[in-house]
Formats: C-alpha cells, structure tokens, sequence
C-alpha cells in the first residue's frame, strides 16, 4: 500500500520570507519529493482557514502553512494571528477526525532553503507513514 | 383569485419549532387561510401521505419543508413533496444547514447505538434489542422503520430547493414578511423573488446589535458564561464571552443579545462564506490581544490559549455542521 | 351540518393490515399499524415511532454550560421544559442554588410556556378537531381552521390573541418563545425591567380569562354533549387502571417547576417518591425491535407487557396524571374545576383515557392563575438572578413537570466540564406504552368484520393524541444502520432459531 501512496500536499507560502526561501532551494537544487503544490500569499495571516478545510475536502492529506519567523513578519503581526488561527485549526480537525500531523505551521526565512527542503521532505515522510487522509478515500470512493 | 392555493409543511428530522413558528402568526393566520388551504401538514391537519401520493404534480404551489435528512422517509417526503409542490422552501435552520440534528455527524451511528440502546442509565435491555428496519412479530406482523442515513443531510441535498428561510425558528417577523410576499404573489401584485434568494439580510448580525461597539473589538482574556458576570451593555466579544455575530447572518432581531446572552449562529452562515465554522474560527483567533511581547511567546503556551475556546467543532458548527466543507467526522488508521 | 359530527359510514377493508402514515395532530413522526385477523376483528395494533436524532449520543463532548441551549432543540413546541430541566441539572452539578428572584423568574416564563403549549393542543391539536368539529367530520375539515369555521371568527382570534400573548410573555422573560435562552447555572441571563414587568402585568388578567373561557369551551361542548360524554366514561374504551406519576411540591400540591416525583398505584395510594438524586431506583426502560421509541416503565415492578393494574409497570404522566397524584392544586379557580372534574368522574385516582383532555384545561387555568401571582410577587423585578457558580460541574440531574409528563434531564461531565455521559427520560416516552395499551383496546373494540369508517381511524389516532404526544422530545435516539436479529418461532410460539447480524456481544 505504502508504495502506491503518492501524498497529495498543499504547501501556503508568504510572499516575503517562506516563498523566498522556497525559491532559494530550488535554486540551490536541494531534492525535494514531488508530492506537493505550493500556493503563493502576500502573508500567512492570509490563509483562511476556509481554505484548508477546504483542501482537506478536495482530498489533500497534508496541508503546511508556511511563513517569517515571529517577528519577522513582513506585515508585523500577521503571523502571530496565523499561529493562533492554526493552533485553533489544530484542534477543530482533531475534533473532526483527523491525525493532527496532518496540519502543520512552520516558521521559514527567506534564506533558510535547507529548512524548507527539510520541512516539506519530512512532512512528506510523515503522511505516508499515516497514509491517505480519510476525506481523500471517502471522495475517491464515490467518485469510482 | 378565487381558487384557495395549497400549502403544505412537511417534516424532516424537526423538532418542530418550526410549526410553531408558523402558528406564531396567530391573527395573520386568518389572512393567510383566506387565500390558501393547509394541505399536508402532519402537526395541524389530518392529510396522509397517500392523499399526497394522489395529488397531480405541481397541485401544491408552496411547501416549507423543515428538518434536516436523517433517514429515509425524511428523503421520501421531500421528493414527494418536492414532485408536487410548484415552490420548494427550506424552512428553517436544519433543513438549510443541518441545524442541531446536524451535530450527530460529531459522531458515529455504532455509537449511537450503541449508547441509546445499551448505555444510558435507565435502559434494561438483557437480550440486546434493537429496533429493525423490518420486523415480523413472532404472530407474523410485518412492520417496517425507515432506515437511518450514515450521515445527516440538508435538504438541498436531496432535492432542488427554491428558497430558503433561516433562523432557529424562523422569527414572527420573517414569517410575516414571507405571508406577505405570498399574499402579494397570490393577488397578483408582485413575482416572486429570484430563486436560491434567502430570506435574510445580507450582513452580520453585528450590524443589527444594539450593544455599543468599540472601534476595534479586542478580546483580552477568553471567558467563561458559567462563570463570568454578564454586561448587558458592552460586546459579549469584547468582554471575553465567545459570540458568533461576526460570523453569522443578521435577521432574527438579535434575540439572543436581547436578553444578555451571546449569539450561537442559528442564523447560518452569509452567502460570502464557505464554511461558517471555519469563518468564525477565523474571526475568533484575529480578535484576541497580541501582546507586546509576543514574539517570545512559545507556540505550546499560543495551543494553551486557543484550548479555551471549548469544543470548537460543536460549538463553531453548532447549526451548520452538515453543510460545512468536511461535513461530518472520520476515523483515521492512526491517531499519532 | 351539525356539529361535532361522531358518526359516519362505514366500509369494508379488503386486506389484514391497515396502516395509517403519517399519524397526525401530535408532534413528532409515528405510524399506525392494524392487524385483522380472518374474521375481520382486530389481532394487534402497533403504534411506532419511526424518527431518530441522537442526542445522548452527539451531546457528549458539548461543554456542559451549552446544554440548555443545545437540548431546547429536542423540541420546538415544549422548549422550555428542556431548557429548565436542564438548568436545574446545571445548577446541581455545580453545586450552586439559583436566587429566589430566578427561580421565580424562570416558573413566571414556564407558566407562560404551558399555556401556549396546551392552547395549541386543546384547540389546535385535539380537542378542538375532534370534538368540536367532531372525530368523524371530514379529515379536510378536522383541523385549526375546520374549528374557526365552527366557532367563528371571534372565538377564533380570542384563542390566537390568547396564544400570541403566552408567547410574547416567554419571549420577555427566556429572549425566544421557541428556544429560550435565559438559563445559566444558579440562575439567568437577565433581570425583568419594571417596564416588561408592566407589559407582561397588563396580559394576566386577559390569561385568567381565557382560563375560565376554556373551562366553558370543555363545559359547552363537551360535557353538555351526553354522547361525548357516554364515550369518555365507557369502560370498555378509554380506560385503563394504571400507576400515576407528577411533580409535586412541599404539601404534595400541584406545581410545574420544583418538587418531589410522586408515583401512586391504580387505587391512589401513594407507591414511591423520588428526586433527583434517586431517580434511577424507581425508572428504566425497555426496547422493542419495531420502534426507535423505548418504552419506559416503573423499575419496581419491572416491565410485564402491555397491560394495565398493579402488577404491570406501565405509568402515565401529564396533565390527568398530575391531579391525580397532587393532593390538591394551590390556585382557586383550578382547584376548584379540579374538585368538579373529580366529583363528576367518580372521585381519584380518575382513570379515563380522554380526561386528559379536560386535565390539561385544568392545567392550563392553574398556569394563569400562577402567572398573575408571580408577576404581582414584588420580587420578580429584583436585580439578583443570578449566583455565579465556584466548584467545577460533575454530575447534575434536573427535573420538571413539562406539559406532556415528568422530563428529566441527567448529566455526568469530566473534569474539563465537558459531556461524557447523559440520559433523558422523557414525558412522552413514559406515556408511550399508555399509547399502545390504549390503541389496542380501542381498535379492537371499535373495528368488527373488516369494517372501518374515517371517523374510526380517527378514534385510534385519538388513543395517542389524549397524551399529546410529544415524539421528537422522545427520540433523542438514533439506531442507524440497522443491526438485525432473526428469531425463528414455531406454531407453538417456541423459538426454534435465532440469526444475529451485526449485534454485539453481551
């Protein structure tokens, strides 16, 4: 089973330091494992939460919010909101079923590109090891 | 206009606060008779499923349907219902948005069954009975149950719904609004509304509070109604006390603020959201005070402080649960 | 056409099973299923409740705090019960007292609440159709505005009118009519403003009235009517001799809001007493595979069928239930209909089935006179409603007489006050095996030779509607996928096999 597993990630990036990072390491040529898409925000703090349930319905198992470290933050203090949101998130997907691991929130620089290789190979890891997120199997059973 | 239209009222899985809502209209109701008959309506009339089952299709021209979709006669009679019925509503919280009934998708039905026939405390039940969607008596009477769904439904799940009326119930004042849209329509006075219009403003029920407002709402420190004093003046939010007016759509006369509690979303959600939970949850987590300090803040004490928003998945989806985007719980393989 | 119209004609049935889908003017979802044998006569009826929702199972994990909002959606036409009763397990499982300004508050609110909801039953649900119409008037006709066409408009609006300020009242004192809001443990969410206390003083008097105004409504067209009368007393239809069950407060009379249980035997002596802290001694329930509804019974004499007298378990609650087990009811103008309603039945306990009807109008002047009492008591506009609790909740039972029986509400929390465990045990389940025993009796002797009539149909759906079922309140259960057990008897009644599906092991 584990070999036919091919995770389906959604990785939400903030403009100034997360994706820029991100960029950093594909420049960097680190390897990172393909199963992920990005999705560009000016800020973490403009990640609604609509938005990952959201993902989670469509079928992802795994969602990363991504953005500058606390106090960094390019907009001040946007991502002390983007924490409590996810943390708050944290626990409503955990009423709702879900691993916990499934989302996660991670603090990445413009120049940390080994972290951002890092953090999306070892959450990678970690869903594969949980397997497919039962909202996936759910649609993908009805849709046979 | 001399014929009387027909109007029924069908039932899901209601608590019928909703019929009550309608007898609520108490001396509009002589308007209302004047020009319509109550056809199918199990709370008030003596019609039967196969007095409707007779009907021509269309023969009803309005049908408030309230209740969620639990099991399969509720899907029954709103397809029946629908199949006659020129003008399809969905009358009330749960038959929009799942209203409390909803909340069974928190969980499992081997779990329900297994508490409500086994483990509640005044059940004596020695020989493990349970209720059976077919059962012939040992004298060899059939009976049949409707089978119970999986999972609760809204009823535009199941059928092509023309409008919606929301709330928990419906207030005098939106039911006099809507007698009075019929009675216009009836007379020939006016169309109806677009279809898929619901009957409600389009803001949140923050425009519609009377309670002074800050500029900027800033919840200091989250608080508890059992335990805390309530100020019938100041925004419930602003006092600590978790209510869900940002997030909820305003016409029901802010009853609940009336009467110094805070609002738990029967309103259901504005059209501009996905996900009414996931909206408040939003809100919510924005308003609380960022400290000067906060950037030494570690995430555990941040995940310590979100934890005293109690029960977030029945309390943010508290009426809207099926019509959420995850719509009901799941069971993972692992749960480390 | 004359009214009430009791007969009409009959025809025959060509098949042995008669059902009747949905059954009407009652709250909740139920069908009714008769069984004739060869000869045309009646082997049993079943009355099944055939609706779910499951909220001893979905409550758990709610904040404790949100029950009274969360259980006043068991029932939209008696809210209010629910949201008491569960205030008062609120106010025990936290160990706090609500003020005395409260606790008026909260029974000022709740007699407003009785009287919408027996105004409803009396003249919308019941009464009105079936014995001011008539129980074999037209089914088109046996209805809210079959009845304002028989009375006329006047009367019709004065019951409205009447209705319309019962619920205004409610809504001044719990924030909604349907779904109140006020309740807190230790107390409520508000204070009554001097202003509100005069809105609500000036809609008293009118309540008394209409009080007495339906008292005559039952005296005219009732008990005037010899034919309806002859019905109500006949042994051999409405009536069983079964134990009483009703709150009762400190001189065992009549109250609505605080007080012991108190049970008494077919011949009116009292059988047992309890209160929150013991119910479970003299309460359990029983499950039949043909309805999500469970049948409670009197734990004490266990569950022994469908029949009544003192050796069977089944109780009746509500509004016959309450004057019989009350010594006396502690406002005049009800008590003394009271003491005619017992001179002219024949003394307590009264046993018909149909007097529930004329009990509940009984009721209904009690809950007005109470109201006027309670909006002239000086302290019903004092600021202090409410002690604020200090202990965490644990375990809570509360209990209330709602207008359809004894309600209560039972919950068990852990130490982050969240639900872990809850039992509801509701007026209309208690009354739900008095339902059946009463359908049997009646159908079997009403119905002959495969012959049926409306009017008689109608007469088995009056065996429920004399209890003014409440059936969403009751099914707070939810079954779902069904399990299934196949029990294979011979013609000697033996079980010969049994084939289980998906039921657990004991």
């Amino acid at each position: 089973m584990k070999d036919i597993f091919k995770p389906k990630i959604i990785v939400f990036c903030c403009n100034w330091c997360s994706y820029a990072g991100a960029d950093l390491a594909g420049i960097s040529r680190f390897q990172l494992k393909p199963y992920f898409r990005v999705i560009r925000t000016m800020c973490s703090a403009r990640v609604d939460p609509e938005w990952i349930l959201e993902a989670f319905r469509l079928g992802a198992d795994g969602v990363i919010v991504a953005g500058c470290h606390p106090g960094d933050c390019h907009y001040i203090g946007g991502n002390y909101r983007t924490r409590r949101r996810m943390a708050l998130l944290r626990s409503l997907l955990k009423q709702f079923g879900l691993n916990s691991q499934r989302l996660e929130l991670a603090w990445i620089s413009a120049g940390e590109a080994e972290k951002f290789a890092s953090t999306i190979n070892d959450f990678i890891e970690r869903i594969t090891e949980i397997g497919p997120s039962p909202y996936r199997t759910e649609k993908e059973a009805a849709n046979v | 206009m001399s014929e009387k239209i027909k109007i029924a009222i069908a039932q899901g899985a209601t608590c019928s606060g909703c019929d009550i809502a309608i007898l609520d209209l108490d001396v509009e109701l002589l308007k209302l008779f004047e020009v319509a008959d109550l056809t199918f309506a199990p709370l008030a009339t003596d019609v039967k499923l196969k007095d409707v089952e007779a009907m021509k299709d269309g023969e009803i021209t309005i049908c408030l349907y309230h209740g969620a979709v639990r099991n399969s006669e509720n899907e029954h009679i709103a397809k029946l219902l629908r199949k006659k019925s020129v003008i399809m509503i969905a009358y009330g919280v749960c038959a929009a948005f799942g209203g409390i009934p909803g909340l069974a998708n928190v969980t499992s039905l081997k779990k329900i069954l297994d508490t409500v026939y086994e483990d509640t405390a005044t059940t004596v039940n020695p020989e493990h009975t349970r209720p059976q969607t077919r059962y012939v008596s040992p004298e060899g009477h059939e009976l049949e149950l409707p089978e119970l769904y999986e999972e609760v439904k809204t009823l535009d799940d199941v059928v092509d719904v023309d409008y919606i009326i929301c709330a928990c119930p419906p207030t005098r004042e939106m039911n006099v609004k809507l007698l009075s849209v019929v009675l216009d329509f009836v007379n020939g006075k006016a169309g109806l509304p677009p279809k898929g219009t619901i009957l409600a403003s389009e803001r949140t029920l923050c425009e519609e509070c009377p309670r002074e407002k800050p500029e900027k709402v800033i919840i200091d420190e989250i608080k508890r109604i059992d335990y805390t004093e309530l100020d019938p003046e100041k925004c419930f939010l602003e006092q600590g006390i978790l209510c869900f007016g940002p997030a909820t759509r305003a016409g029901c006369d802010a009853k609940c603020i009336l009467v110094n509690m805070p609002c738990r979303g029967c309103m259901g959600p504005t059209a501009s959201v996905l996900d009414h939970g996931g909206s408040m949850l939003s809100a919510l987590a924005s308003i609380l005070k960022v400290s000067s300090v906060e950037s030494e803040v570690p995430e555990e004490e941040i995940e310590k402080l979100m934890e005293k928003i109690r029960d977030p998945l029945g309390t943010l989806y508290r009426f809207t649960l099926p019509k959420s985007l995850l719509k009901h719980v799941v069971k993972e393989q692992r749960t480390t | 056409m004359t009214y009430p119209k009791l007969e009409d004609e009959k025809y025959k049935v060509k098949e042995k099973v008669i059902r009747i889908a949905p059954a009407t003017r009652l709250e909740g979802h139920a069908q009714i299923n008769v069984f004739l044998d060869d000869n045309g006569e009646v082997e049993d009826t079943y009355f099944q409740v055939v609706e779910l929702r499951g909220f001893e199972e979905f409550c758990k994990g709610r904040p404790i705090e949100e029950m009274p909002r969360i259980t006043t959606r068991l029932c939209g036409v008696c809210p209010w019960p629910h949201h008491l009763a569960s205030s008062k397990a609120l106010d025990m499982a936290y160990g706090v007292e609500p003020t005395s300004a409260a606790k008026k508050l909260r029974e000022l609110g709740y007699c407003a609440h009785i009287l919408h909801s027996h105004i409803a039953h009396i003249y919308a649900l019941a009464v009105g159709p079936d014995f001011i119409c008539g129980w074999a008037a037209e089914p088109a006709e046996r209805n809210i505005v079959g009845v304002i066409n028989v009375v006329g408009a006047e009367i019709g609006t004065k019951v409205l009118v009447a209705r319309a300020h019962a619920e205004l009242i409610q809504e001044i004192v719990g924030g909604k009519a349907t779904h109140p809001i006020f309740g807190l443990p230790g107390g409520i969410s508000q204070p009554l403003s001097k202003e509100n206390r005069d809105k609500i003083a000036k809609m008293a008097d009118g309540l008394i009235e209409f009080g007495k105004f339906t008292l005559q409504v039952v005296n005219d067209f009732i008990l005037k009517n010899k034919t309806l009368v002859d019905v109500i007393v006949n042994k051999d239809l409405f009536y069983h001799e079964t134990y009483y069950m009703g709150m009762v407060g400190k001189n065992n009379e009549l109250n609505f809001y605080d007080g012991d249980i108190r049970i008494i035997d077919p011949a009116g002596k009292e059988f047992s007493r309890f209160g929150p802290e013991n119910y479970l001694e003299d309460m359990a329930e029983h499950v039949v595979p043909w309805s999500y509804l469970k049948m409670p019974y009197l734990r004490k004499i266990g569950w022994q069928g469908f029949k009544d007298g003192p050796d069977s378990g089944i109780v009746r609650v509500a509004p016959l239930a309450r004057l019989n087990v009350a010594d006396r009811i502690p406002t005049p103008l009800a008590q003394d209909a009271a003491e005619e309603f017992f001179s002219i039945l024949g003394g307590k306990p009264a046993h018909f089935t149909l007097a529930f009807h004329w009990a509940r109008a009984i009721e209904l002047m009690y809950a007005a006179e109470r109201l006027k009492e309670l909006i002239e008591d000086g302290e019903i506009t004092s600021k202090d409603v409410r002690n604020i609790p200090t202990g965490k909740p644990t375990i809570g039972v509360g209990i209330v007489a709602a207008p359809r029986g004894t309600l209560i509400h039972h919950y068990e929390c852990d130490d982050d006050g969240f639900i872990k465990k809850l039992n509801l045990l509701v007026a209309s389940s208690i009354n739900y095996p008095a339902m059946n025993l009463t359908m049997k009796k009646v159908a079997k002797a009403v119905i002959h030779n495969f012959e049926v009539s409306n009017g008689i149909l109608n007469m088995l759906e009056m065996c429920f509607r004399a209890y003014d079922p409440c059936f969403s309140c009751s099914t707070h259960a939810l079954p779902g996928q069904m399990p299934m057990e196949v029990n294979i008897f011979d013609k000697n009644r033996e079980l010969i096999k049994s084939l289980k599906r998906g039921i657990p092991k004991q």
